[in-house]
């Protein structure tokens, strides 16, 4: 314990390097299937420059549709450079809920793969509520979260009952149930109760105006309050773990469920608690999406939302901050993601990639050492799930 | 540990599971009875066909009254259920008891569902065992690997890995032999990584298996739109392999076509299957790899080298499932979708979870998720009082079901998803 | 065959478990090696066995050095072992699993097992060791698990056979006749390894003694040695092997349990019919050997199993069904009987582990809301109160030693308001300091008036201990004795003989 270098430094240096790595083998990966690099292979010097060239203008554009663009700036104040940043944090906000829950999960020793279909159900609660009922403006978008949390919350917490009554491993069920939402919603599109007048095709009625949440910095950024939403959850959480009585129970729960078992702690009210508020915050979250972003249900309410969650909270450290900022991260990437693939015709699938290998990289901090040679990286992790039996 | 008494006239494990299985039965038939009765419906005839080819003898097809056919086939499931629980009270294997009821049960729901309709019978299972076969390879590649003690959640990817890799190679080289080498490749890469991450770093094996899906759709989806797409002609114009007829026994009435005019794939499963249900049980291979699923510490007590059976038997895993996907691209449509296994390997997961870590146990229900499927497609052209959708979450809900104890305590392998590291644990 | 060992050194961290031990094992003699818990010596034995890579030193077997790189080599080299957790496949047959690793097969590698099942039954006849082949290890007593590992070491040969703290699951007739087959074997030509902590076993079977303290050889001894010599010895300085405890001053009767009975999930009746009372100011030791439904009673008594009935009052409160909230806030302080697995939580720190079962009270909580600067003052007090030797109580429990683990779980179960204390196997591998500390801290327990119910399976700290012994078999109390019944006759109680003894309860 001689050199401990800064706490902070500590925390972020292995998310930055494993993020450097994966950006590092994207870029390759982007060079080698570029159709205008391959043919170089037989002169190196030209090779090596064209796939810098190729993975470099797919990156600009990355950069440019996630932070911003100078090409925007142009047209009015250097603020308004600044519209991709304001994408990715329309994407964020969603992401962070939902990787709050997986978060949360981690944190009482449950992998919530499920957050996909709490996630529907919080954008069936909200669309509903939304396009049904006409309230006064706040009013009207405080019901629609409150029925999207509370539908959610019951599916999330389902899973929790189902494990502490009967052993259930929530992998499995959160994995199936995910299907069953997915198909859920299918069949709910097409019925009458959600099919919009005057269509045919799986498309629910518009939300009232009245149930939108508002944008944050005037009409033409679409940033708007699901963003504050999900930070004040980030912070709710983070108090619940850290300061509240509730908090402890489930991180004792999640770290020995035994001794928590031993010291009078109800396991089963733990697991359904944690599962539902889980399920609660994805719900909260597919609000957020469908209230500020989409204003309707459709077949795709979800997006991949769910699964983008649980990588943001392993690159988050199942840690409400980290969650935070590894949303933010993963938003930029798919915001950033869909200009690249539109200037650069690099498929935006490679952002799944990078995704992917940031999490394999984080999750094995031996790997990330040995590259780089390093040896005074904290590595601990609170990410641990257990094996079927456990 | 002393000698633990049992109580006089109390039940073990499985007989109870037994019990609540008979229970289950009687249940579902008198609901059915009951359901069928109520429920409306026109007193149509359900028409079956059953032929497909040249068998030596064609049944063509049978009618019967939709009213009659539904609650005859109730009551005799009512029945089978009854032999169920003679059998059970008599200490008698209900085997095929509960088979006997599953027919009926589902021709009682198939006569009823079908009212005034024609059901290709021979077509309905044909379609059935096309649609189990990834789920077959997925759910033995999950076995080996957790038999041995690393949990398998990249099915999903290794499925996709094989059905990319056969697809691309068959349509550039235009063998489509070079595809069935290739897939197996594809997903034995998939599986290194999965091993090295697993045993070698300890990774957490849930989220590894996650993860390692999640890369796997990125590059398969990446290079999908990149080259796939773009130049087709060359990267993405493969065609299936032909169906090979075994001579003599395609002609087995009934079953001869469905099982024995297939294409090599079709199979090699055959031959994987009962290669995996006897080597698992009494090879020395199968013997070990229990082994270090159960207990790895004993296991290198006497002088196994547990990690090296495990990255092995990954490794065998992933060539498996590779295999398996190779069917989704050569072995069926000739050219490769992006995300084609459309979380095929996340049913091949429930399939072998439900059939309780055992082979055949988890064949049985990668064909009952497939014969579902498959009659939820054709009920769904022939239109049917139940959504579409609802007949696609049979299997999700089926697993959750069987995870939830309702058919007893499903036990994983002891050290299933527990990396080891030597001289660490007792 | 003789086994060397030289300049052996192994270490963890910065824990030096083997310091340069050197050890010479004759050929055809046992050899026993005495030390207390934590001395070193499992770590000694899975080295020669290959489990462990030692950081430095030889192996020499019959005189010449031997790389032993795993098990395998081990093996190889005619070196066999019997481990203290048995190295069986529960799921097994007994069959399957001696040939496990040594596996012969027919064609297409199909098992062989007919030749082993031959070679079990003749050593199994051999020896009078009554065990079928067939059977599924986890379906046999451990007694029986136990001589399955031997029938597997003399199948492959093994020459120097390793008994890895053999005793301590059997009972003490069991062992008895254990020790007359380490005899029977060492007069066959095997040398024997034993390892072991207690006096007696090692006094009766031994040749040669080498005590191990701290990791290193510190001396050698005669099985004829007294007891007291090879105790300080061990410990490293004289102790008496008898604890200060003034006579029990009974009162009222604080918990009282009648007809209980527990069965386990599937239906197995675990505990039979037990009744007894415990009073403030007594000691009452349930003493028996491991597995014979102590766990089971002791969790019962708080609310931690599940199929119970029969009635259970604590000072005149039924606590039968009550949860086990509700039950250690009546007034009962639990130590478990694993401090790792239950006892504590090895991530969270110090300060949180000392409020596991009283966080959401006053002054640590207020409604929902924790304090931790309440909870960090309120942990020094108990740290400096029961001597936890600690940096800081922000640092994981994990990073304790077992003996100030145990602390700690006392100081919290101790320093709320309980009238009665149940403890199981609360000194299990600890060193004998701890074990003093924690001894004296039951009979202070006891002599402030609360009521006391400790679980154990060390014949000396049942004596050491009890007012009275309730002895336990097969799930039933077959006995109350007082605390001056004679070793012999708790031996055959423990062993389920029942001489002519009347209930003293």
């Amino acid at each position: 314990m001689a050199h401990r270098g800064s706490a902070v430094v500590q925390k972020v240096a292995l998310p930055a390097l494993a993020f450097l790595l994966a950006l590092l083998s994207g870029g390759i990966l982007i060079a080698l299937s570029d159709p205008l690099v391959l043919p170089l292979i037989g002169s190196p010097w030209k090779f090596v420059k064209a796939a810098f060239r190729s993975a470099g203008k797919a990156y600009l554009a990355l950069f440019q549709g996630s932070f911003f663009d100078t090409n925007l700036m142009t047209h009015g104040s250097f603020i308004s450079g600044f519209y991709p940043f304001s994408e990715t944090l329309v994407i964020a906000a969603p992401l962070i809920l939902a990787g709050l829950s997986v978060a949360l999960a981690f944190r009482a020793g449950l992998f919530n793969i499920g957050a996909q279909g709490q996630f529907i159900f919080g954008a069936i609660g909200a669309s509903y509520i939304g396009f049904k009922f006409e309230l006064p403006p706040v009013l009207h978008v405080l019901f629609a979260i409150l029925g999207a949390i509370l539908l959610s919350a019951i599916w999330g917490g389902l899973v929790g009952l189902l494990k502490a009554r009967t052993g259930a491993h929530e992998v499995i069920v959160t994995i199936m149930l995910n299907y069953v939402a997915a198909y859920f919603l299918l069949w709910l599109l097409k019925t009458e109760l959600f099919l919009r007048p005057g269509r045919l095709d799986p498309l629910a009625p518009p939300i009232n105006q009245s149930a939108h949440l508002p944008h944050l910095l005037g009409k033409d950024l679409r940033v708007n309050a699901g963003l504050l939403i999900a930070l004040g959850a980030a912070f709710f959480l983070w108090w619940l773990l850290n300061r509240s009585t509730w908090g402890f129970r489930f991180r004792a729960v999640g770290a020995n469920a035994a001794a928590a078992r031993t010291a009078g702690i109800s396991v089963p009210f733990v697991t359904t608690a944690v599962m539902a508020i889980a399920g609660g915050l994805a719900g909260l979250g597919g609000a957020v999406q469908t209230l500020g972003t989409q204003y309707a249900l459709t077949t795709d309410a979800a997006g991949s939302f769910g699964f983008d969650a649980i990588t943001v909270a392993l690159l988050g450290r199942a840690n409400p901050i980290g969650t935070v900022f590894a949303a933010i991260l993963f938003g930029g990437l798919r915001a950033g993601g869909s200009t690249m693939q539109a200037n650069t015709q690099t498929p935006i699938d490679i952002v799944l990639v990078i995704q992917a290998l940031i999490v394999l990289f984080i999750s094995a901090p031996a790997l990330v050492k040995y590259i780089f040679r390093l040896r005074d990286i904290k590595t601990g992790s609170s990410v641990v799930s257990k094996g079927w039996n456990g | 540990m002393s000698e633990r008494e049992r109580e006089v006239g109390s039940l073990s494990a499985p007989e109870r599971r037994r019990r609540r299985g008979i229970a289950t039965m009687f249940f579902l038939g008198l609901g059915a009875l009951l359901a069928f009765v109520i429920i409306p419906k026109q007193n149509e005839t359900v028409t079956f066909g059953f032929v497909m080819d040249k068998e030596w003898v064609a049944f063509h097809e049978w009618s019967v009254s939709s009213k009659t056919g539904s609650l005859g086939f109730a009551i005799v499931a009512l029945l089978a259920a009854l032999l169920a629980y003679l059998q059970f009270r008599a200490r008698k294997t209900i085997r095929l008891a509960s088979a006997l009821f599953s027919f009926t049960f589902f021709m009682s729901f198939l006569c009823w569902a079908a009212s005034g309709k024609f059901i290709p019978f021979t077509g309905l299972l044909q379609g059935g065992l096309l649609l189990s076969i990834p789920l077959i390879f997925g759910a033995m590649a999950g076995i080996i690997s957790e038999r041995s003690g690393v949990i398998n959640i990249a099915i999903e990817g290794q499925l996709l890995a094989g059905a990319f890799a056969s697809g691309v190679l068959a349509s550039l080289t235009h063998r489509n032999w070079l595809g069935l080498i290739i897939a197996p490749l594809a997903g034995v890469l998939v599986s290194l990584l999965l091993a090295t991450f697993a045993i070698r770093f300890a990774v957490d094996q849930v989220i590894l298996g996650f993860v390692l899906n999640v890369l796997v759709i990125g590059i398969t989806g990446f290079l999908y739109q990149r080259l796939l797409i773009p130049y087709q002609s060359t990267w993405n114009s493969g065609s299936t392999l032909n169906p090979i007829r075994i001579p003599i026994l395609w002609k087995i009435p009934l079953l001869g076509p469905i099982l024995f005019n297939q294409s090599i794939i079709v199979y090699l499963m055959y031959a994987l299957v009962a290669l995996i249900t006897v080597g698992l049980f009494r090879s020395k291979w199968g013997l070990r790899m229990r082994a270090v699923g159960e207990h790895p510490t004993a296991a290198e007590s006497v002088g196994i080298n547990v990690n090296k059976v495990r990255f092995r038997n990954v490794l065998l895993a992933g060539a498996i499932a590779g295999l398996g996907g190779a069917y989704f691209t050569i072995g069926a449509v000739g050219t490769f979708g992006k995300q084609m296994t459309a979380g095929q390997g996340f049913i091949a997961l429930a399939a072998l979870i439900f059939g309780r870590w055992s082979p055949l146990g988890a064949v049985a229900a990668a064909l009952i998720f497939g014969f579902a499927n498959n009659l939820q497609s054709v009920l769904s052209i022939t239109g049917t009082p139940i959504p579409s959708e609802f007949m696609l979450m049979v299997p999700y809900i089926a697993t959750i079901i069987a995870v939830s104890g309702f058919v007893g305590r499903v036990r994983a392998p002891a050290a299933d998803g527990v990396p080891y590291k030597r001289g660490e644990s007792h | 065959m003789s086994l060397e060992l030289r300049g052996i050194t192994k270490s963890f961290g910065a824990l030096v478990a083997n310091d340069g031990i050197d050890l010479v094992v004759g050929d055809g003699e046992i050899h026993a090696i005495l030390g207390e818990n934590g001395a070193g010596k499992s770590t000694l034995m899975n080295i020669v066995y290959g489990l462990l890579d030692p950081d430095s030193g030889s192996i020499l077997v019959d005189g010449k050095e031997t790389i032993i790189n795993g098990p395998g080599d081990a093996l190889a080299a005619g070196i066999g072992m019997v481990h203290q957790h048995f190295m069986l496949i529960p799921v097994f047959s007994v069959a399957e699993n001696i040939v496990l690793g040594h596996e012969k097969t027919k064609r297409f590698g199909i098992l062989d097992l007919d030749a082993a099942k031959e070679e079990i039954r003749r050593v199994s006849k051999e020896f009078n060791f009554d065990v079928d082949p067939d059977a599924i290890v986890e379906d046999l007593p451990v007694g029986i698990q136990q001589r399955v590992e031997i029938i597997r070491a003399l199948i492959y040969d093994a020459k120097v056979l390793i008994l890895d703290e053999p005793t301590a699951v059997l009972t003490p007739q069991e062992t008895d006749e254990l020790l007359k087959n380490m005899k029977n074997l060492r007069d066959k030509g095997t040398s024997i390894v034993f390892i072991t902590h207690k006096l007696r076993e090692v006094k009766e079977a031994a040749d040669k003694i080498t005590v191990i303290r701290r990791g290193k050889v510190v001396g050698t001894a005669s099985p004829s040695a007294s007891q007291e010599e090879l105790a300080s010895l061990m410990v490293g300085r004289p102790i008496s092997l008898e604890v200060d405890k003034g006579p029990a001053n009974p009162g009222a009767v604080i918990l009282s349990v009648k007809n209980l009975n527990i069965h386990d999930a599937t239906g197995r009746r675990l505990v039979r019919d037990v009744s007894f009372d415990v009073r403030a100011g007594e000691i009452v030791v349930v003493a028996g050997v491991q597995g014979n439904g102590q766990t089971e009673l002791a969790e019962s008594i708080v609310g931690l199993q599940e199929f119970v009935d029969g009635t259970i009052t604590l000072d005149g409160l039924d606590i039968s069904s009550s949860s086990v909230r509700d039950v250690l806030q009546s007034g009962i302080a639990f130590v478990p009987e694993s401090r790792e697995l239950n006892g504590l939580i090895g991530s969270f720190s110090i300060a949180e582990n000392l409020i596991l079962d009283v966080h959401d009270l006053p002054p640590y909580a207020k409604g929902p809301v924790l304090s931790p600067a309440i909870v960090a003052r309120e942990a020094e007090l108990r740290v400096k109160e029961f001597d936890v030797r600690l940096q800081s109580i922000q640092d994981p429990a994990s990073s304790l030693s077992g003996g100030n683990k145990q602390k700690v779980v006392l100081a919290r179960e101790l320093s709320r308001p309980v009238k009665l204390v149940v403890a199981s196997q609360p000194t299990r591998g600890l060193d004998v300091g701890s074990v003093d500390f924690v001894h004296e801290r039951i009979i202070a327990e006891r002599d402030s008036g609360r009521a006391v119910l400790l679980f154990s399976t060390e014949l000396d700290e049942v004596i050491a201990l009890a007012d009275r012994i309730a002895v336990m078999y097969r799930g039933e109390i077959i006995a109350i004795v007082p605390p001056d019944t004679s070793c012999e006759q708790l031996g055959l109680l423990m062993a389920g003989i029942h001489p002519d003894i009347k209930k003293s309860a």
